[in-house]
Protein backbone atom coordinates (compact mmCIF):
# COMPACT_ATOMS: atom_id res chain seq x y z
CA UNK A 1 0.00 0.00 0.00
CA UNK A 2 1.59 3.31 -1.02
CA UNK A 3 0.77 6.71 0.28
CA UNK A 4 -1.75 7.17 -3.05
CA UNK A 5 -3.62 4.51 -1.30
CA UNK A 6 -3.77 6.03 1.47
CA UNK A 7 -6.38 8.54 -0.18
CA UNK A 8 -8.15 6.68 -1.86
CA UNK A 9 -8.69 3.65 0.38
CA UNK A 10 -12.18 1.36 -0.61
CA UNK A 11 -14.69 1.18 2.16
CA UNK A 12 -13.61 -1.77 4.53
CA UNK A 13 -16.57 -4.44 3.80
CA UNK A 14 -15.25 -7.84 5.29
CA UNK A 15 -17.87 -6.76 8.41
CA UNK A 16 -20.22 -6.49 6.04
CA UNK A 17 -19.41 -10.17 4.94
CA UNK A 18 -19.52 -11.24 8.33
CA UNK A 19 -22.90 -10.10 9.18
CA UNK A 20 -24.50 -11.29 5.89
CA UNK A 21 -22.93 -14.69 6.53
CA UNK A 22 -24.43 -15.16 10.24
CA UNK A 23 -27.97 -14.27 9.21
CA UNK A 24 -28.00 -16.33 6.58
CA UNK A 25 -26.17 -19.62 7.90
CA UNK A 26 -28.37 -19.17 11.00
CA UNK A 27 -31.13 -18.92 8.83
CA UNK A 28 -29.90 -22.03 6.69
CA UNK A 29 -29.18 -24.04 9.87
CA UNK A 30 -32.34 -23.41 11.03
CA UNK A 31 -34.02 -24.72 8.40
CA UNK A 32 -31.93 -27.99 7.77
CA UNK A 33 -32.86 -29.16 10.83
CA UNK A 34 -36.45 -28.65 10.49
CA UNK A 35 -39.03 -31.31 9.92
CA UNK A 36 -39.57 -32.28 6.27
CA UNK A 37 -43.31 -31.38 6.31
CA UNK A 38 -42.65 -27.79 7.13
CA UNK A 39 -41.97 -26.49 3.40
CA UNK A 40 -45.82 -28.51 2.77
CA UNK A 41 -47.47 -27.35 6.01
CA UNK A 42 -46.94 -23.81 5.14
CA UNK A 43 -47.55 -23.85 1.44
CA UNK A 44 -51.42 -25.53 2.54
CA UNK A 45 -52.06 -23.15 4.90
CA UNK A 46 -51.03 -20.30 2.56
CA UNK A 47 -53.77 -21.84 0.50
CA UNK A 48 -56.04 -21.76 2.62
CA UNK A 49 -55.72 -18.65 4.04
CA UNK A 50 -55.93 -17.08 0.63
CA UNK A 51 -59.66 -18.20 -0.03
CA UNK A 52 -60.15 -15.70 2.70
CA UNK A 53 -57.64 -13.32 2.70
CA UNK A 54 -55.27 -12.09 0.00
CA UNK A 55 -51.70 -12.61 1.60
CA UNK A 56 -47.83 -12.32 0.50
CA UNK A 57 -46.43 -15.91 0.19
CA UNK A 58 -43.85 -14.04 2.25
CA UNK A 59 -46.65 -13.48 5.03
CA UNK A 60 -47.30 -16.58 6.07
CA UNK A 61 -44.08 -18.00 8.04
CA UNK A 62 -43.99 -21.67 10.03
CA UNK A 63 -41.11 -22.77 12.31
CA UNK A 64 -40.14 -24.94 14.90
CA UNK A 65 -38.60 -23.73 17.80
CA UNK A 66 -37.08 -26.05 20.36
CA UNK A 67 -37.44 -24.82 23.78
CA UNK A 68 -35.87 -27.10 27.04
CA UNK A 69 -37.87 -30.42 25.79
CA UNK A 70 -40.57 -29.86 24.17
CA UNK A 71 -41.08 -28.24 20.68
CA UNK A 72 -43.37 -25.31 19.83
CA UNK A 73 -45.12 -25.05 16.16
CA UNK A 74 -45.20 -21.72 15.78
CA UNK A 75 -47.24 -20.06 13.16
CA UNK A 76 -47.17 -16.37 11.88
CA UNK A 77 -49.55 -14.45 9.24
CA UNK A 78 -48.80 -11.15 8.40
CA UNK A 79 -51.89 -9.25 7.27
CA UNK A 80 -51.71 -6.70 4.71
CA UNK A 81 -54.38 -3.68 5.93
CA UNK A 82 -56.21 -3.96 2.57
CA UNK A 83 -59.48 -5.52 1.43
CA UNK A 84 -60.19 -9.45 1.67
CA UNK A 85 -59.84 -11.23 -1.99
CA UNK A 86 -63.63 -10.92 -3.17
CA UNK B 1 -5.22 -48.16 11.38
CA UNK B 2 -6.46 -46.59 8.32
CA UNK B 3 -7.87 -43.22 8.56
CA UNK B 4 -10.01 -41.79 5.41
CA UNK B 5 -9.81 -38.48 5.05
CA UNK B 6 -11.71 -35.94 2.80
CA UNK B 7 -11.29 -32.48 1.37
CA UNK B 8 -14.22 -31.19 0.42
CA UNK B 9 -15.97 -27.63 0.11
CA UNK B 10 -18.46 -26.91 -1.65
CA UNK B 11 -17.78 -24.59 -4.30
CA UNK B 12 -15.23 -25.10 -6.98
CA UNK B 13 -11.83 -23.22 -7.40
CA UNK B 14 -10.94 -23.10 -3.76
CA UNK B 15 -7.96 -25.19 -3.68
CA UNK B 16 -9.54 -28.37 -3.42
CA UNK B 17 -7.32 -30.58 -5.27
CA UNK B 18 -4.29 -28.38 -4.47
CA UNK B 19 -4.73 -28.98 -0.74
CA UNK B 20 -5.46 -32.86 -1.13
CA UNK B 21 -2.26 -32.86 -3.47
CA UNK B 22 -0.21 -31.14 -0.67
CA UNK B 23 -1.66 -33.25 2.12
CA UNK B 24 -1.24 -36.22 0.71
CA UNK B 25 2.77 -35.40 -0.28
CA UNK B 26 3.14 -33.70 3.71
CA UNK B 27 1.50 -36.97 5.19
CA UNK B 28 3.83 -39.35 3.13
CA UNK B 29 6.98 -36.96 4.07
CA UNK B 30 6.27 -37.86 7.43
CA UNK B 31 6.51 -41.56 6.52
CA UNK B 32 2.61 -42.91 6.14
CA UNK B 33 1.59 -44.66 2.93
CA UNK B 34 -0.56 -42.99 1.46
CA UNK B 35 -3.10 -43.09 -1.22
CA UNK B 36 -4.87 -40.03 -3.04
CA UNK B 37 -8.08 -40.31 -4.68
CA UNK B 38 -9.39 -38.19 -7.40
CA UNK B 39 -13.68 -38.21 -6.82
CA UNK B 40 -14.61 -35.88 -9.70
CA UNK B 41 -15.71 -38.22 -12.45
CA UNK B 42 -15.44 -36.67 -15.54
CA UNK B 43 -13.23 -33.88 -14.54
CA UNK B 44 -10.11 -35.78 -13.81
CA UNK B 45 -7.41 -33.20 -12.55
CA UNK B 46 -5.63 -34.51 -9.76
CA UNK B 47 -3.46 -36.16 -11.74
CA UNK B 48 -1.85 -32.90 -13.40
CA UNK B 49 -1.76 -31.33 -10.01
CA UNK B 50 0.34 -34.47 -9.23
CA UNK B 51 2.21 -34.86 -12.39
CA UNK B 52 1.47 -38.46 -13.29
CA UNK B 53 -1.19 -37.43 -16.13
CA UNK B 54 0.81 -39.31 -18.43
CA UNK B 55 1.08 -42.39 -16.11
CA UNK B 56 -2.50 -43.03 -16.17
CA UNK B 57 -3.76 -46.28 -17.85
CA UNK B 58 -6.01 -47.53 -15.49
CA UNK B 59 -8.89 -45.17 -12.98
CA UNK B 60 -10.86 -45.84 -10.16
CA UNK B 61 -13.74 -46.56 -12.50
CA UNK B 62 -11.98 -49.35 -13.92
CA UNK B 63 -11.27 -50.67 -10.88
CA UNK B 64 -14.77 -50.71 -9.36
CA UNK B 65 -16.15 -52.10 -12.40
CA UNK B 66 -13.11 -54.96 -12.44
CA UNK B 67 -11.25 -53.64 -15.50
CA UNK B 68 -8.10 -54.13 -13.79
CA UNK B 69 -6.86 -55.19 -10.39
CA UNK B 70 -6.25 -51.86 -7.73
CA UNK B 71 -2.77 -52.86 -7.98
CA UNK B 72 -2.64 -51.67 -11.66
CA UNK B 73 -4.79 -48.77 -10.61
CA UNK B 74 -2.77 -46.77 -8.51
CA UNK B 75 0.07 -44.76 -9.73
CA UNK B 76 3.28 -44.41 -7.54
CA UNK B 77 4.11 -41.14 -7.37
CA UNK B 78 7.93 -40.56 -8.52
CA UNK B 79 9.32 -38.63 -5.75
CA UNK B 80 7.89 -40.14 -2.45
CA UNK B 81 8.04 -43.66 -1.65
CA UNK B 82 5.13 -44.42 -0.04
CA UNK B 83 2.54 -42.02 -1.74
CA UNK B 84 -0.19 -43.50 -4.36
CA UNK B 85 -2.74 -41.62 -6.55
CA UNK B 86 -5.77 -43.17 -8.13
CA UNK B 87 -6.81 -41.20 -11.17
CA UNK B 88 -10.90 -40.07 -11.89
CA UNK B 89 -12.26 -41.31 -14.71
CA UNK B 90 -13.01 -39.25 -17.23
CA UNK B 91 -15.86 -41.18 -18.49
CA UNK B 92 -19.32 -39.12 -18.76
CA UNK B 93 -21.49 -41.79 -16.92
CA UNK B 94 -21.82 -39.93 -13.92
CA UNK B 95 -23.55 -43.00 -12.41
CA UNK B 96 -19.84 -45.08 -12.49
CA UNK B 97 -19.34 -44.63 -8.86
CA UNK B 98 -21.14 -46.70 -6.37
CA UNK B 99 -21.15 -46.89 -2.67
CA UNK B 100 -20.90 -50.46 -2.94
CA UNK B 101 -17.74 -50.17 -5.65
CA UNK B 102 -16.52 -46.85 -3.44
CA UNK B 103 -16.13 -49.08 -0.42
CA UNK B 104 -14.48 -52.33 -2.06
CA UNK B 105 -11.93 -49.71 -3.29
CA UNK B 106 -11.31 -48.80 0.58
CA UNK B 107 -11.51 -52.08 1.63
CA UNK B 108 -8.84 -53.08 -0.73
CA UNK B 109 -6.52 -50.30 0.06
CA UNK B 110 -7.16 -51.14 4.03
CA UNK B 111 -6.13 -54.71 3.52
CA UNK B 112 -3.19 -53.40 1.92
CA UNK B 113 -1.97 -51.59 4.77
CA UNK B 114 -2.46 -47.52 4.02
CA UNK B 115 -2.48 -45.44 6.93
CA UNK B 116 -4.14 -42.38 4.80
CA UNK B 117 -6.45 -42.31 2.11
CA UNK B 118 -7.76 -38.92 1.07
CA UNK B 119 -10.74 -38.24 -0.74
CA UNK B 120 -10.64 -35.10 -3.50
CA UNK B 121 -13.77 -34.34 -3.72
CA UNK B 122 -15.87 -32.72 -6.88
CA UNK B 123 -17.54 -29.48 -6.05
CA UNK B 124 -21.27 -29.08 -5.70
CA UNK B 125 -23.08 -31.33 -3.85
CA UNK B 126 -23.86 -34.18 -6.41
CA UNK B 127 -23.03 -38.17 -6.43
CA UNK B 128 -19.26 -37.50 -6.19
CA UNK B 129 -19.35 -35.51 -3.92
CA UNK B 130 -21.57 -37.28 -1.64
CA UNK B 131 -19.33 -40.47 -1.99
CA UNK B 132 -16.30 -38.62 -1.80
CA UNK B 133 -17.57 -38.06 1.96
CA UNK B 134 -19.55 -40.93 2.53
CA UNK B 135 -16.74 -43.01 4.75
CA UNK B 136 -14.94 -40.60 5.73
CA UNK B 137 -13.46 -40.25 9.27
CA UNK B 138 -12.42 -36.93 9.04
CA UNK B 139 -13.11 -34.31 7.00
CA UNK B 140 -11.02 -31.38 5.38
CA UNK B 141 -13.06 -27.98 4.71
CA UNK B 142 -11.77 -26.25 2.40
CA UNK B 143 -13.01 -22.23 2.10
CA UNK B 144 -11.95 -19.02 0.73
CA UNK B 145 -12.37 -16.57 3.07
CA UNK B 146 -15.47 -14.73 0.81
CA UNK B 147 -19.36 -14.41 0.84
CA UNK B 148 -20.03 -17.21 -1.43
CA UNK B 149 -17.20 -20.12 0.08
CA UNK B 150 -18.14 -19.78 3.32
CA UNK B 151 -21.78 -20.09 2.85
CA UNK B 152 -21.39 -23.54 0.67
CA UNK B 153 -19.23 -25.06 3.19
CA UNK B 154 -21.92 -24.23 6.12
CA UNK B 155 -24.20 -26.61 3.19
CA UNK B 156 -21.25 -29.19 3.24
CA UNK B 157 -20.88 -29.13 7.15
CA UNK B 158 -24.48 -30.14 7.14
CA UNK B 159 -24.07 -32.97 4.75
CA UNK B 160 -21.12 -34.37 6.67
CA UNK B 161 -23.50 -34.63 9.97
CA UNK B 162 -26.53 -36.10 7.90
CA UNK B 163 -25.29 -37.96 4.96
CA UNK B 164 -22.14 -40.00 5.57
CA UNK B 165 -21.58 -43.59 7.40
CA UNK B 166 -21.01 -42.10 10.78
CA UNK B 167 -24.23 -40.37 10.41
CA UNK B 168 -26.28 -42.97 9.35
CA UNK B 169 -25.00 -45.65 11.80
CA UNK B 170 -24.84 -43.27 14.70
CA UNK B 171 -21.47 -43.51 15.25
CA UNK B 172 -19.30 -40.38 16.45
CA UNK B 173 -19.53 -38.16 13.78
CA UNK B 174 -17.22 -37.05 11.19
CA UNK B 175 -14.75 -34.52 13.02
CA UNK B 176 -14.49 -31.20 10.66
CA UNK B 177 -11.71 -28.62 10.47
CA UNK B 178 -11.28 -25.49 8.62
CA UNK B 179 -8.70 -25.04 6.03
CA UNK B 180 -8.78 -21.23 4.99
CA UNK B 181 -6.95 -20.51 1.75
CA UNK B 182 -5.84 -17.59 -0.56
CA UNK B 183 -5.45 -15.55 2.70
CA UNK B 184 -4.33 -12.25 2.24
CA UNK B 185 -3.12 -11.28 5.87
CA UNK B 186 -2.75 -7.75 4.47
CA UNK B 187 -6.60 -7.30 3.16
CA UNK B 188 -7.69 -8.38 6.08
CA UNK B 189 -5.68 -5.64 8.18
CA UNK B 190 -7.35 -3.21 5.75
CA UNK B 191 -10.66 -4.54 6.70
CA UNK B 192 -11.49 -6.05 3.25
CA UNK B 193 -11.26 -9.32 3.54
CA UNK B 194 -12.80 -11.49 6.62
CA UNK B 195 -10.19 -13.04 9.05
CA UNK B 196 -9.48 -16.57 9.93
CA UNK B 197 -11.25 -16.10 13.13
CA UNK B 198 -14.53 -14.41 10.86
CA UNK B 199 -14.79 -17.17 9.47
CA UNK B 200 -13.93 -19.95 12.28
CA UNK B 201 -16.76 -17.90 14.29
CA UNK B 202 -19.38 -18.22 11.37
CA UNK B 203 -18.92 -21.76 10.57
CA UNK B 204 -17.95 -22.99 14.29
CA UNK B 205 -14.88 -25.24 13.24
CA UNK B 206 -11.25 -26.08 14.48
CA UNK B 207 -8.87 -24.48 12.33
CA UNK B 208 -6.46 -27.29 10.40
CA UNK B 209 -4.20 -24.47 8.33
CA UNK B 210 -4.37 -20.78 6.53
CA UNK B 211 -2.81 -21.26 3.61
CA UNK B 212 -1.71 -17.60 2.35
CA UNK B 213 -2.50 -15.93 -1.14
CA UNK B 214 0.73 -16.76 -3.13
CA UNK B 215 1.57 -16.60 -7.23
CA UNK B 216 3.71 -20.05 -5.74
CA UNK B 217 0.28 -22.28 -6.20
CA UNK B 218 -0.01 -21.34 -10.43
CA UNK B 219 3.72 -21.99 -10.63
CA UNK B 220 3.67 -25.24 -8.67
CA UNK B 221 0.24 -26.45 -10.64
CA UNK B 222 2.17 -25.40 -13.76
CA UNK B 223 4.93 -27.78 -13.33
CA UNK B 224 2.89 -30.89 -11.75
CA UNK B 225 4.49 -30.36 -8.39
CA UNK B 226 2.42 -30.23 -5.42
CA UNK B 227 3.06 -26.71 -3.80
CA UNK B 228 3.80 -28.53 -0.38
CA UNK B 229 7.16 -29.66 -2.22
CA UNK B 230 8.34 -25.83 -2.68
CA UNK B 231 10.35 -26.23 0.46
CA UNK B 232 10.93 -22.71 2.03
CA UNK B 233 7.82 -21.19 0.16
CA UNK B 234 5.11 -19.94 2.63
CA UNK B 235 2.49 -21.91 1.30
CA UNK B 236 4.68 -25.08 1.45
CA UNK B 237 5.24 -23.88 5.42
CA UNK B 238 1.80 -23.54 5.94
CA UNK B 239 0.54 -26.82 4.56
CA UNK B 240 3.69 -28.43 6.75
CA UNK B 241 2.01 -26.85 9.83
CA UNK B 242 -1.45 -28.08 8.30
CA UNK B 243 -0.34 -31.99 8.09
CA UNK B 244 1.36 -31.49 11.30
CA UNK B 245 -2.01 -30.59 13.39
CA UNK B 246 -3.86 -33.29 11.04
CA UNK B 247 -1.25 -35.70 12.90
CA UNK B 248 -2.30 -34.45 16.43
CA UNK B 249 0.35 -31.65 16.34
CA UNK B 250 -0.09 -28.19 18.53
CA UNK B 251 1.05 -25.55 16.29
CA UNK B 252 0.61 -22.02 16.63
CA UNK B 253 -0.67 -20.60 12.86
CA UNK B 254 1.57 -18.83 11.24
CA UNK B 255 1.43 -16.37 8.16
CA UNK B 256 -1.73 -14.83 8.95
CA UNK B 257 -0.07 -11.52 10.51
CA UNK B 258 0.55 -8.50 7.90
CA UNK B 259 4.13 -8.84 7.75
CA UNK B 260 6.05 -5.64 9.36
CA UNK B 261 6.96 -3.54 6.22
CA UNK B 262 10.14 -0.77 6.34
CA UNK B 263 9.70 2.80 5.95
CA UNK B 264 10.60 3.21 2.45
CA UNK B 265 8.27 0.46 1.52
CA UNK B 266 5.38 1.66 3.48
CA UNK B 267 5.76 5.26 2.21
CA UNK B 268 6.13 4.23 -2.14
CA UNK B 269 4.56 1.17 -1.65
CA UNK B 270 5.45 -2.64 -2.05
Amino acid sequence: MGLLALFRRSQPSANLAKERLRIIVAQERGARNAPDYLPLLRRELLEVIRKYVNVDPEAVQVNVEREDGHEVLELSVSLASEKPAR
Amino acid sequence: MTEILVVTSGKGGVGKTTTSASLACGLALRGKKVAVIDFDVGLRNLDLIMGCERRVVYDFVNVIQGDCTLKQALIKDKRLESLYVLAASQTRDKDALSAEGVRKVLDELIAEGFDYILCDSPAGIEKGAHLAMYYADRAVVVVNPEVSSVRDSDRILGLLAAKTARAEKGDDKVQEYLLLTRYSPARVALGEMMSVEDVKEILGLDVIGVIPESTEVLSASNAGTPVILNEGSDVSQAYTDAVGRLLGEELPLRFTEEPKKGFFARIFGS
